[in-house]
């Protein structure tokens, strides 16, 4: 039987980026706000401390700082024919658990969408036709704007103190930077971070192949940083553990290095750490969140009341949530009607390894420390000839020459014996790797629902994914990884070994945790779960954040539209404060 | 802010978070140049199973010219504790049925955990290994050796009950990390599989280096435990 | 060098969650003055960092029951609410300004030192007063207060009347008429309210505060207390009236930031002080002389400093530090402390240091600064013997000369920090 709490105004589902982001905002709006958090209290000292922080077999090898699938996992199969099974490992994605979230073990890759990547469907059609659209193809505009979404977008990279050169200013293009992404109000609070050896031959050599090279935009700090609220971070110092580890020295973006050290003075703030939301609470009528039942690390059930309900946990957890609490109409791939579970995407990937002579020192590096060509990211080039939708960045990223899981070795080396230490002893210092990063469309067969045989440790229903890289992202990921060649070839290669992405969209290696949609965002309530706000369109006092509102996943990481949504959304949840009801009428 | 887990904050209260917090070094096990004294005592393996893990490591990297085998990096002490622990028994794995084979991309689907699957897997090359060539593995000479490796890693060898590939797989990331880790966790002794490759270890700072394109680093290894006994003075 | 700890352990008592929002003032229970009395009173409480010791961990604000462990035993600050039983609820302003002035409580009885009146009895009626119309307005608490535990003889309260009578000078600021007004008032908050010298001062084997060198640097719990003198090593003398402004407002400037006991006052207390307040403070320690002795003459004593020791300590500088404080002991503008040519590193005893690498530290989270960066303990990664050779190599390198630490010193402070003091003996 579940305990009834004290009501409060705001209750959130998650204590991530997000989370941190609404708390900040409604509490300087005055109500109160409650977090409930499934893992525990981390912060930089003591969790990351430099003292042992840096443990490859520790956190990303034996991935203990990530969500446990005993805990919590889904089902998986490529298409309905097949049955699911558990993953019963992480592999894949990385979804966290505990304070921050993610934003605790990500590598700080922030970027903003492009212009056009929000009216995909509108600008494609006029483009190319509406018969250039794959039938199986749920293409939809996001309901929201670039214009709309760039004070936002800035508000989170100030936040984040990024570093960066900014490639448009104002629509005035800035040598060095990306001459493609969208006009920004002012450039990067910091300067771009320094470059590592390979970094440094991926732009020679993109800029020789024709292509226009820019440093990525990172949430490693270049400088010291001083954000808007006041929180200091210190200076990146290119130590190589960055994914898959929490920052030792102040010096990447994460709820705790930006928001929390003010938020939790806050007396209008409170949150709950081993606290695991399993339902959201409805009225009678269905058309009112009442709260949310959690169970706590004793196994005893609550429930929280709260005016308000906002979804701040992982993509898949936020839909997961949904589908066990009957709000929405779950989607169906038979009719592609329904909403909760529709366009699941996911990010398409594919790396070139270049073999070359130079010591590069993979180890000094940042999680966001790279450089990037964006000429073929989802509209910056003509897809006419190629007869697919979408894009993505090719770049060089230099995150760490971590040893268990960071070295590359060519093609033709054995893969154990003395002929593995040979390739190990000559490549390690002197090999790198260009990436793809992908965009995928949302495909009327890739969904997320309820699993019919295998129960989470609640005896809840598990999510069950339903996924496949479809022929459209298969070809656009061949002709990224094409042109990725052209700049490995150009870096003075003794060899290259392209490592083209084929399906079926395997759950063992691990490519990116960038998994969207499934409770998406538009102006249609017939194909999204919530309006251009993030409120849901069925129950107006429950909103939904994060990667899960993506209609589709475009060809950058999620991070940086993610932050700029949430303040978005948290501009018009004080709208609704002082209104409450729907912001948009369906 | 209140009635809630709070920010250690205080300095007693830090005092007493920081003493809790368990540090990587309690973790592992051996310094960085821990060294072996008589017969290894092992948490997890038979002697029987030793030695089949130390032959067999030490054929995915032996000893050559390039330097240390897995042997002498200390492999079989770190699998022994991996497997007597929370890896060995798969602590954050979901490991409830119904179980069925699924398809590679499916990803592990054996009701085994790491530790049984070691423990399966070496009882059944053991008996092929007898039955098709009058000896245990261990027992067998490095070419013949090799050939039983290559045959489980391409799934040929024909063990029964136990998923000879998967069981490859993890033997082989099982071995690198042994190798490649950090000496705290008893492996990769005395630098050894960082030296092959020129890791020097968890130092936190480059900003004096990177930008020195092309010039190897020459700072001395170091581990999460510190450094060489005979290393440890900077001039 | 331990006994100190009577006076200077009460700044080390955190209260509370840094920083955390005041509750609201609630309204009158007694006859609270008229306000600007009381908002004086709520500045003057924080500036003499009232809060602080009158506050247990997680406890209610102002009701006592904070654990004060000294050498001779463990004394429990009281309940200042205005509870009428167990609080002041009872006390008139005359009992107030007696036990403030004075040092005596309302039944007459002789309070110890722990509780700074030495310094309070600087302070005007006027003030202390105010002090009291704030607290009224506190909502009571009934908390009973804890009887000391103290061994005969200091369980004597009459003890303490010896005491004061040897080390207890009582009066109200008294202004140097050669000085300006800012100076005197500066003056007036550092040797009254702002007890400074409780932690900053050397102190006698009775704890009792040398009152001929009030601000010559002394031990506060397991720390050293810098002298707030002019010396350029280890003094003050490099910095700026602009610069301890800016140390008492956030916690941190260019050359130091406050760890341990010090960022719990500038948490609490000294970030509120207003801005006339801290440029008072400011000139007045900047007219502080020199320390003559050898602890703060800008030339460091000779010591001999073992090459082999420092060659060690750089190894482990290498392996363990220089990913905030930077190779050349820098540190970072305003988030990682410098290490080189900093007064608080080449302070005359290690103490601080050796500390800050058992324990750890945490910068102040004020208002200007919220983050309150922390630095981890080294305590399970380094044993005493290369604490030591760090430390002295940290106070000896990049042109920083300082006496060196030993291995004893760290396994002392060690072993207290898991242990407790010794017994005294």
């Amino acid at each position: 039987m579940a305990r009834r709490l004290p009501a409060v105004d705001v209750v959130l589902v998650g204590f991530g980026w997000t989370a941190s982001i609404i708390a900040q905002e409604l509490t300087d709006a005055g109500v109160q706000v409650l977090a409930l958090e499934r893992g525990e209290f981390r912060d930089t000292v003591p969790d990351f401390a430099t003292t042992h922080i840096q443990d490859e077999l520790r956190y990303a090898v034996r991935k203990q700082i990530f969500e446990s699938p005993k805990r919590e996992t889904l089902t998986f199969r490529n298409k309905r024919s097949q049955q699911a099974l558990p993953m019963r490992h992480l592999g894949s994605f990385m979804p966290a658990a505990g304070v921050g979230g993610a934003g605790v073990h990500w590598n700080g890759q922030t970027w903003r969408f492009l212009p056009g990547d929000f009216v995909i469907k509108t600008r494609t059609t006029e483009r190319y036709g509406a018969g250039f659209i794959p039938k199986d193809m749920q293409l939809q505009d996001w309901g929201v704007t670039y214009e709309q979404l760039e004070p936002h977008y800035d508000r989170f990279e100030y936040l984040c103190g990024i570093s960066g050169q900014a490639g448009n200013i104002n629509g005035t293009l800035q040598p060095g930077g990306n001459p493609f992404e969208g006009p920004r109000r002012r450039g990067y609070p910091l300067p771009p971070l320094k470059r590592a050896a390979a970094t440094e031959l991926f732009d020679h050599a993109a800029k020789e192949v024709g292509f226009h090279s820019f440093p990525c935009p990172a949430a490693n700090t270049s400088k010291p940083y001083r954000n808007p609220l006041g929180v200091q971070m210190g200076e990146c110092t290119y130590c190589g553990f960055c994914e898959w580890f929490g920052c030792g020295n102040y010096s990447k973006a994460s709820p705790q290095t930006t928001i929390l050290p003010v938020l939790l003075k806050k007396d209008n703030f409170s949150y709950r750490t081993h606290c695991d939301v399993v339902r959201v609470n409805t009225d009678s009528t269905g058309k009112r969140a009442t709260g949310v039942n959690y169970v706590d690390i004793h196994d005893q059930e609550y429930e929280q009341p709260a005016s308000m309900v906002v979804l701040c946990a992982y993509a898949q957890h936020n839909v997961h949530l949904l589908l066990l609490s009957r709000i929405g109409r779950p989607y169906d791939p038979e009719s592609g009607t329904g909403v909760v579970g529709r366009n699941y995407a996911y990010q398409i990937t594919s790396s070139v390894d270049v073999f070359q002579k130079e010591i590069l020192n993979p180890f000094m590096g940042a999680g966001a420390l790279g450089q990037a060509v964006d000429d073929f990211n989802t509209v910056n080039f003509d897809h006419g000839p190629h007869g697919f939708i979408g894009g993505g960045y090719i770049a060089l990223w230099n995150t760490g020459g971590r040893p268990i899981l960071q070295h590359h070795l060519p093609k033709e080396a054995p893969t154990w014996g003395s002929g593995w230490k040979k390739a190990m002893h000559e490549n390690y210092l002197t090999a790198t790797s260009i990436a793809t990063h992908g965009s995928v469309m949302s495909s009327r067969q890739n969904y997320l629902d309820l699993d019919p045989t295998y129960t989470d440790a609640y005896g809840n229903p598990m999510l069950r994914l339903t996924f496949d890289f479809r022929d459209n992202e298969l070809r656009m990921s061949h002709f990224l990884t094409e042109k990725a060649k052209l700049i490995a070839q150009a870096m003075k290669a003794t060899s290259i070994h392209a490592r083209f992405r084929k399906g079926p969209y395997s759950i063992v290696p691990y490519q990116t945790t960038h998994n969207t949609g499934g409770a998406v965002m538009g102006s249609d309530p017939s194909t999204s779960f919530v309006n251009p706000y993030l409120q849901s369109w069925d129950v107006p006092n429950l909103w939904v954040m994060g990667a899960s509102v993506f209609p589709q996943n475009p060809g950058y990481n999620p991070t940086g539209t993610v932050g700029a949504l949430t303040y978005w959304a948290a501009q018009a949840m004080r709208r609704y404060l002082k209104n409450p009801g729907p912001l948009v009428t369906a | 802010m209140r009635a809630t887990p709070l920010l250690p904050t205080s300095r007693r209260r830090f005092l007493r978070a920081a003493a809790l917090v368990p540090a990587a070094v309690a973790a592992g096990c051996a310094s960085p140049s821990g060294h072996r004294s008589g017969a290894p005592q092992h948490a997890f393996f038979t002697a029987a199973e030793a030695e089949f893990i130390d032959a067999a490591t030490n054929r995915l990297i032996p000893n050559d010219e390039l330097g240390p085998g897995a042997n002498q990096a200390g492999v079989t002490g770190f699998l022994d504790v991996q497997l007597a622990g929370a890896y060995g028994r798969a602590s954050r794995w979901y490991m409830r049925g119904p179980w069925a084979d699924g398809t590679d991309e499916q990803g592990y689907q054996s009701r085994l955990t790491p530790a049984e699957m070691y423990r399966a897997a070496i009882a059944a090359i053991d008996d092929k290994c007898v039955a098709l060539r009058g000896k245990r593995f261990a027992a067998l000479d490095d070419k013949a050796q090799d050939d039983v490796l290559a045959q489980i890693e391409s799934g040929s060898l024909g063990l029964h009950g136990v998923p000879e590939k998967q069981f490859f797989q993890l033997l082989w990331q099982n071995t690198q990390e042994g190798y490649l880790a950090d000496p705290v966790y008893g492996g990769n002794r005395d630098f050894a599989g960082w030296k092959l490759i020129g890791f020097p270890g968890p130092r936190y700072n480059y900003l004096d280096e990177i930008e020195h394109y092309g010039q190897r680093y020459t700072r001395p290894f170091v581990s999460l435990a510190g450094r060489d006994p005979d290393n440890q003075r900077e001039a | 060098m331990r006994h100190g700890v009577l006076l200077a352990v009460l700044l080390a008592l955190p209260a509370g969650m840094p920083g955390a929002a005041e509750p609201p003032p609630q309204h009158a229970r007694t006859a609270p003055g008229p306000y600007p009395t009381i908002a004086r009173g709520r500045y003057l409480t924080r500036i003499a960092d009232c809060k602080a010791c009158h506050t247990a961990d997680n406890g209610v604000p102002f009701a006592g029951q904070r654990a004060v462990p000294t050498p001779f035993g463990t004394i429990y600050s009281t309940n200042i609410t205005p509870d009428k039983t167990t609080g002041i609820g009872r006390y008139s302003d005359e009992d107030f300004w007696r036990a403030m002035h004075l040092g005596i409580d309302r039944t007459g009885r002789h309070m110890y030192p722990a509780f700074p009146y030495q310094f309070y009895s600087r302070m005007s009626r006027a003030d202390v007063l105010s002090i009291k119309a704030y607290l009224d307005t506190l909502d009571p608490v009934r908390m009973e207060n804890k009887p000391v535990e103290l061994p005969w003889p200091m369980s004597m309260r009459w003890v303490m009347k010896v005491w004061n009578g040897m080390y207890f000078d009582p009066g109200v600021y008294q202004p140097d008429p050669h000085k300006s007004a800012q100076w005197n008032r500066g003056a007036y908050l550092v040797q009254g309210a702002g007890h400074c010298a409780a932690c900053h001062s050397p102190k006698n084997m009775l704890g009792a505060p040398d009152l001929d060198n009030p601000l010559g640097g002394g031990m506060a719990e397991n720390v050293f207390a810098p002298n707030l003198g002019n010396g350029k090593r280890d003094g003050l003398g490099l910095w700026t009236a602009a610069d301890i402004a800016e140390y008492l407002h956030t916690g941190s400037n260019r050359w130091s930031a406050a760890a341990g006991p010090m960022a719990e006052v500038v948490q609490q207390s000294t970030q509120y002080l207003s801005q006339a307040d801290v440029r008072a403070i400011a000139t007045y320690l900047k007219d502080l002389p020199k320390q003559s002795d050898d602890s703060g003459d800008d030339e460091a004593p000779a010591h001999h400093i073992d090459e082999d020791v420092m060659a060690r300590g750089k190894a482990v500088y290498v392996d363990n530090c220089e990913g905030c404080h930077m190779r050349d002991g820098r540190g970072l503008a305003d988030v990682f402390p410098p290490l080189a040519d900093t007064s608080a590193i080449q302070a005359a005893q290690a103490q601080t240091l050796i500390e800050a690498v058992l324990v750890g530290a945490q910068k102040p989270a004020t208002r200007a600064r919220p983050t309150g960066l922390r630095m981890p303990s080294f305590a399970d990664k380094l044993d005493d013997g290369e604490i030591a050779a760090v430390i002295t190599y940290i106070r000896n390198a990049w042109g920083n000369h300082a006496s060196p630490a030993s291995t004893g010193d760290v396994a002392n402070l060690r072993s207290i920090l898991r242990n407790g003091p010794p017994p005294q003996s």
